[in-house]
């Protein structure tokens, strides 16, 4: 099918962009990377009366040093730059591992950081790795800004704590904490498709060696990105054994209840986050003893 | 895999990995796909479609969508009665005794959509996106009915009736036996009942259907470009519903069709439309389905649901089949794919008493024609899986069980004792099944990975083994004609009915030509699947085109040979049996320099000495020769897949370790392209087998209508296939060719599903539907583990 | 009347203007307007790949891409690939060689993904080249000659 007619703008400033949000609000869509709202235009399920293009506008396109040391990236920032940036790389490891995971080169080439969790699939890598990293999000309007929790962020289905008028501009990072390991698992039908369940985790180890702190977030298995805190509890000032691992599998699946669909039984998914919750531990840990030099 | 190279060791050319002439243009760029075809003043069609599965259609109010700037015409039944007529059936049933209940439809619905999707009206505009804007104004009033949204529903007492006139929902019943398999059944120390649902889906050829249009009001007829792979059912159609003499309509498939698979060998309503619309506007009209559309109204094969039982002895050989199936014919379709299921199921093997038995059933679904496979996918399935079910009852090895009842190399022709989708005898003309099966399990080092698969389980890992073999029937007629001459350039020319969507025939049918009329490959023009160009043909479709247009082409190829030789004769004055064609001449025997260019002897025998002027001595006019072959009933290959994969238990993924295909189709013109088109079959058959599923509500709504959704393997799912060939040359035509286009896909689903059950066999695992995707594999294992 | 906008762009070396719907994708720009039929629509959703073109050296979706956003950027399809029909280049030259080829609609788009890649790592390994092709979508080949050739390509540097 063809787009249906829309208005167009291309900013080129954030306060140009800000007051067509202003103006036009709930009729306009914010064109980013386009790698999600082309499709919807292109198949009529989105029909806006106004599209206006961001991708003008480069100050949101930096990823930078934030003054608690850990890292800005600015919503523009394209998923290829996140996947081979370096100090991403470096200094959010989780963000780099969630990567490969998120469609082809060809679709992170132009998707955004941003539109991906503006989009916020429940099925969707980047949202659930921005919960787990407790990143805060700053979104902006005409006359103002606010600061979001990214667990206050996704708020339902394909739905977030944006009104119609903010733009998400700038996602802040806190400092990797040290000794700290992440990793990314999921199933999907094909590699680079929405996952059928994933699990990203973080484990920081204290100076004994025991769970200092962990995160444990699931995608796929929800209408928004499941903080599976009974399993992060489990955790929590014990040591970091198989048996754990296991036990916080056990109660990561109990803190799930994902819908069926055509894709999949519920039940597998929860079985899934056991699986994936796990392996995914597993590997956070091998991650830490690896850096720890 | 296979170097390339121009000719044989022994300098011909039929049987040389020819690299494709088609590969340059396609390369860089230029190909002729319909949509690329410049078309000034080209109108564009967009199709208003019933979101209904099963509903009457009222008013369609089309005034808002007129008035905008730009749409040119809007059609809806009413407006197209000159051509209402209902649409000829397609197919007797090919089994005597029975027939397909036809459900009557037309163009457009005159009363009632019965499948969501179905055309209700079209908007023609100055562009696609205007076309679209227009529809969007457009309203239809629907009095929605009740909806059958699967073949079992459809036999239900009291279902909705998709066709009143019929008083059920069964288009055909049809019961064919060999034997007395009660008897058998009765008699038997063994018997095994089991039941699978097979799934296959819709074709999703890369370009989906597409139709440009011109009406050429001087001659009043139609010139119509065509994705097809049926020109000449198309222009049938065509002729039939406006009237016309054949002569006035012009099919042509492009030179470049990107893909067809089955589905671009029906003929849709759409392509109707677009001929009255560039009529009633004097000007082509062009209609391209997009990707959402082919999801919802092209052609696909659905679900097939069989109930089969097997007989067999204490060594493991067949007494008995008993396979009763349903299957889901859409709202429109033809018997070919459960026909070919049902006579496919015997396979390879012996089986001395037979009932096979199939409902199929209307259902307010898309039509339902054949996809890559046609059926065969789903025969092969059932009866590989019993096979496997018969090994496991008697604790023998599966390919060992196999073996036993293979029918021996030395039975040829056999004889199953059924008819065919042909209406011929079912009959394997040629095979060597047991040497195939030994072959293929040497090649994937079977012994080896069997030893292999029982370390690794002691470890924990679930590794699986998969055999499956096959027989495919392929090369089916009526027939496939082909038309070479001497052009004035001294070139020949091939044109054939029968078009290519991929296989490559500008180079096959050239490697024939060229050896049949003893001429260059280089020097050979092929054209291909344009009713203006030859009269008569059938189409591309059940690996049938080189089994029927091969052999006219040789057959044609020599007789035009005879007819240069004859005018290069009184031009060198030499008698035609010292003469011989060599590098673009006619030359004399022996005798190098004395020689005529094959452009000389063109101008002699195509024009003349001059105007006006008497031929030389009697000589025969006109360097043309034309040959339909008819075989006398189809060909039949045969395959044998060995796979190797891990299941992770936990997450139920599947990973193919090794993929072994053993391959018989005869004598081969191009082993390059032949191997190419049974990967591609492979690939289709692991979608099949892991990935594709067709899903539909009870509303007959398809909630799997995106590649999102419907996911198609790429290069990352795919494993490395290794490959090798066997030869039984066919009886049945000169060439010894039999078919290859969709062999690749037949055994895969049994193979995987066979590899499956047999990583999973500690848990006991039951695989008796298919696709296999990870969830599906995780809920068979936790149900298996459930305590019962 | 939908809303137009001028754009000026570079396609395949040469500067083009035009004025276009901003509602038109780059891959309609390009088949429509500039008569550059080697990029095929395939599914307007991103999956399949064949409206793969490169934009300023990165391959994208061309049916992803509203043309008004290729406004002064450098863009690239397969026509920009070889010369003329004689004159293949070498990746072009391998994909006969090794049959990567059957119907030719998804082939444009292949092959601009794969010069994109090539030109950031010219020696990847065949775990590489399948993870490029991941994007892309074939239904007759099963990608297997296609992968033979860019390998046959490394091989031959």
């Amino acid at each position: 099918m063809k787009p249906p007619r829309f208005s167009y703008a291309a900013p080129a400033t954030l306060e140009e962009a800000l007051a067509l949000l202003a103006r036009h609000g709930a009729e306009a869509r914010v064109l980013a990377g386009g790698q999600s709202l082309m499709p919807l235009l292109n198949f009529r399920l989105a029909r806006p009366g106004h599209v206006i293009d961001v991708n003008r506008l480069a100050g949101l396109a930096a990823v930078t040093a934030g003054a608690d040391g850990g890292l800005r990236v600015g919503a523009l920032v394209r998923q290829r730059t996140l996947e081979r940036s370096a100090p991403i790389r470096e200094r959010c490891p989780l963000i780099a591992q969630a990567m490969p995971f998120v469609g082809h080169p060809q679709i992170r080439a132009r998707g955004t950081l941003g539109g991906s969790l503006a989009h916020a699939d429940p099925a969707a890598e980047l949202p659930a790795v921005i919960v787990a990293l407790d990143a805060r999000l700053t979104l902006r309007r005409a006359g103002g800004e606010r600061v979001v929790a990214a667990a206050d962020f996704f708020v339902g289905l394909l739905t977030t704590a944006l009104a119609p008028d903010e733009l998400l501009t700038e996602v802040a990072l806190p400092p990797w904490p040290a000794r700290t390991g992440s990793s990314v698992h999921e199933v999907a039908k094909r590699h680079g498709d929405f996952a059928l369940g994933g699990v990203a985790a973080m484990l920081t180890l204290d100076g004994r060696g025991r769970v200092a702190r962990a995160r444990v977030v699931g995608f796929g298995v929800g209408p928004v990105p499941v903080r599976l805190a009974d399993a992060e509890r489990s955790l929590t000032g014990g040591a970091p054994t198989p048996a754990a691992f296991a036990e916080a599998g056990r109660l990561a699946a109990a803190g799930v209840d994902p819908a069926d669909d055509i894709h999949a039984s519920g039940a597998y998914r929860q079985r899934l986050v056991a699986v994936l919750t796990t392996r995914a531990l597993t590997d956070a840990l091998a991650a830490v003893t690896e850096h720890a030099a | 895999m296979t170097t390339p190279a121009s000719r044989t060791p022994e300098g011909g050319y039929i049987g040389a990995p020819v690299p494709r002439r088609e590969d340059a243009r396609l390369l860089t760029g230029r190909g002729t796909f319909v949509d690329d075809l410049p078309m000034p003043g080209v109108a564009h069609a967009a199709m208003v479609r019933s979101p209904h599965a099963h509903a009457r259609v009222g008013r369609i109010d089309a005034a808002a969508a007129l008035a905008l700037d730009g749409v040119l015409a809007v059609v809806t039944a009413a407006d197209v009665a000159d051509i209402q007529k209902p649409w000829p059936a397609r197919m007797p049933s090919p089994v005597p005794g029975t027939a397909i209940r036809h459900g009557v439809r037309h163009t457009l619905p005159g009363d009632k959509v019965r499948h969501a999707g179905e055309v209700v009206a079209a908007v023609v505009a100055e562009s696609r996106a205007l076309a679209e804007d227009a529809r969007d104004l457009l309203s239809v009033e629907y009095e929605v009915l009740p909806v059958v949204a699967t073949a079992a529903a459809g036999l239900a007492p009291g279902a909705p009736l998709v066709y009143e006139q019929l008083g059920d929902n069964i288009a055909a019943h049809i019961v064919q036996r060999v034997g007395n398999p009660e008897q058998a059944f009765a008699a038997a120390a063994h018997t095994l009942r089991e039941t699978f649902r097979v799934t296959r889906g819709g074709s999703h050829s890369m370009e989906g259907r597409g139709v440009v249009a011109r009406y050429d009001e001087a001659l009043d007829g139609f010139t119509v470009w065509d994705a097809t792979q049926a020109p000449h059912a198309v222009r049938a159609m065509l002729a039939y519903l406006f009237e016309l003499p054949e002569h006035r309509v012009r099919v042509i498939a492009p030179p470049d069709v990107g893909g067809g698979l089955g589905p671009k060998a029906s003929v849709y309503p759409e392509e109707v439309l677009v001929c009255w619309l560039a009529r009633r506007l004097r000007r082509p009209v062009k209609w391209i389905e997009d990707r959402h559309e082919h999801f919802v109204s092209a052609a696909q094969e659905r679900e097939q649901v069989h109930t089969v039982e097997i007989a067999f002895t204490g060594e493991g050989r067949l007494l008995a089949l008993r396979d009763v199936f349903t299957h889901d014919i859409g709202m429109y379709g033809a018997l070919v794919a459960p026909v070919i299921s049902a006579c496919t199921v015997p396979g390879p093997y012996r089986i001395p008493n037979i009932h096979s038995e199939f409902r199929a059933v209307y259902t307010n679904l898309q039509p339902t024609g054949a996809v890559r496979g046609a059926g065969r996918p789903q025969g092969v399935l059932v009866m590989e899986r019993m096979m496997d079910r018969m090994a496991e009852t008697l604790g023998l090895d599966p390919a060992e069980v196999r073996a036993r009842n293979l029918i021996p190399a030395d039975a040829f022709p056999y004889e199953v004792g059924m008819w065919f989708r042909d209406g011929a005898r079912l009959t394997y003309d040629s095979g060597n099944y047991p040497e195939l099966l030994r072959r293929a399990l040497e090649r994937a080092d079977y012994a080896q990975a069997r030893r292999e698969q029982a370390a690794l389980r002691a470890q924990g890992r679930h590794r699986g083994i998969g055999v499956a073999i096959c027989v495919e029937g392929v090369g089916l007629g009526p027939f496939e004609g082909a038309i070479l001459r001497l052009d004035g350039r001294g070139r020949v020319v091939v044109t054939s009915g029968a078009p290519p969507q991929g296989q490559g025939y500008q180079t096959t049918f050239a490697q024939i030509a060229a050896d049949a009329v003893g001429v260059r490959f280089e020097d050979v023009d092929v054209v291909t699947g344009d009713t203006g160009a030859i009269p008569y043909g059938t189409g591309s479709f059940a690996s049938r085109v080189t089994a029927n247009a091969g052999p006219a082409i040789l057959q044609a190829g020599g007789a035009l040979r005879e007819k240069i030789l004859a005018v290069g004769a009184h031009l060198l004055e030499a008698a035609a049996a010292d003469l011989a064609i060599v590098d673009g001449a006619v030359r004399v025997r022996g005798m190098p320099d004395r020689g005529v260019p094959l452009a000389q002897v063109a101008r002699l025998g195509n024009a003349g000495v001059a105007f006006g002027m008497v031929m030389p001595g009697g000589l025969q006019v006109g360097l043309e020769a034309s040959a339909y072959f008819a075989p006398a009933q189809a060909g039949y290959s045969a395959s044998a897949h060995v796979c190797i994969l891990d299941v992770d238990a936990d997450t139920g993924e599947v990973t193919i370790v090794r993929y072994v295909v053993g391959h018989d189709c005869g004598n081969v013109i191009n082993p390059l392209l032949v191997e190419g088109q049974i990967l591609g079959g492979v690939a289709h058959g692991l979608s099949n087998a892991l990935y594709e599923e067709a899903i539909f509500d009870e509303q007959g709504q398809s909630l799997a209508s995106s590649f999102l959704d419907y996911p198609l393997p790429s290069a990352r799912e795919m494993p490395r296939v290794e490959m090798f060939h066997l030869t039984t040359p066919s009886p049945l035509n000169p060439l010894g060719v039999k078919g290859a286009g969709e062999a690749g896909t037949l055994p895969v689903t049994a193979a995987v599903a066979g590899a499956v059950e047999d990583a999973l066999r500690s848990f006991g695992v039951r695989v008796n539907r298919m696709p296999l995707n990870p969830a599906r594999i995780s809920d068979l294992i936790h149900e298996a583990r459930r305590p019962s | 009347m939908s809303e137009t906008r001028a754009i000026a762009l570079t396609v395949n070396g040469r500067p083009h203007r035009a004025t276009v719907e901003t509602r038109l994708t780059l891959v309609d720009l390009l088949r429509e307007e500039l008569r550059l039929t080697g990029t095929h629509v395939g599914c307007e959703h991103g999956v399949c790949g064949a409206c793969t073109v490169l934009v300023d050296g990165e391959a994208v979706r061309g049916c992803l891409l509203l043309a008004v956003q290729a406004d002064g950027r450098h863009v690239e399809t397969v026509e920009s690939l070889a010369p003329d029909l004689e004159h293949l280049n070498p990746l072009q030259a391998e994909f006969v060689r090794h049959h990567g080829v059957q119907c030719g609609f998804c082939t444009g788009g292949i092959l601009m993904s794969l010069t994109a890649a090539l030109r950031d790592n010219p020696r990847p390994t065949e775990a590489e080249v399948r993870e490029t092709l991941a994007g892309h979508l074939c239904r007759c080949t099963g990608y297997q000659g296609m992968v033979d050739a860019v390998l046959a390509l490394v091989a031959a540097r």
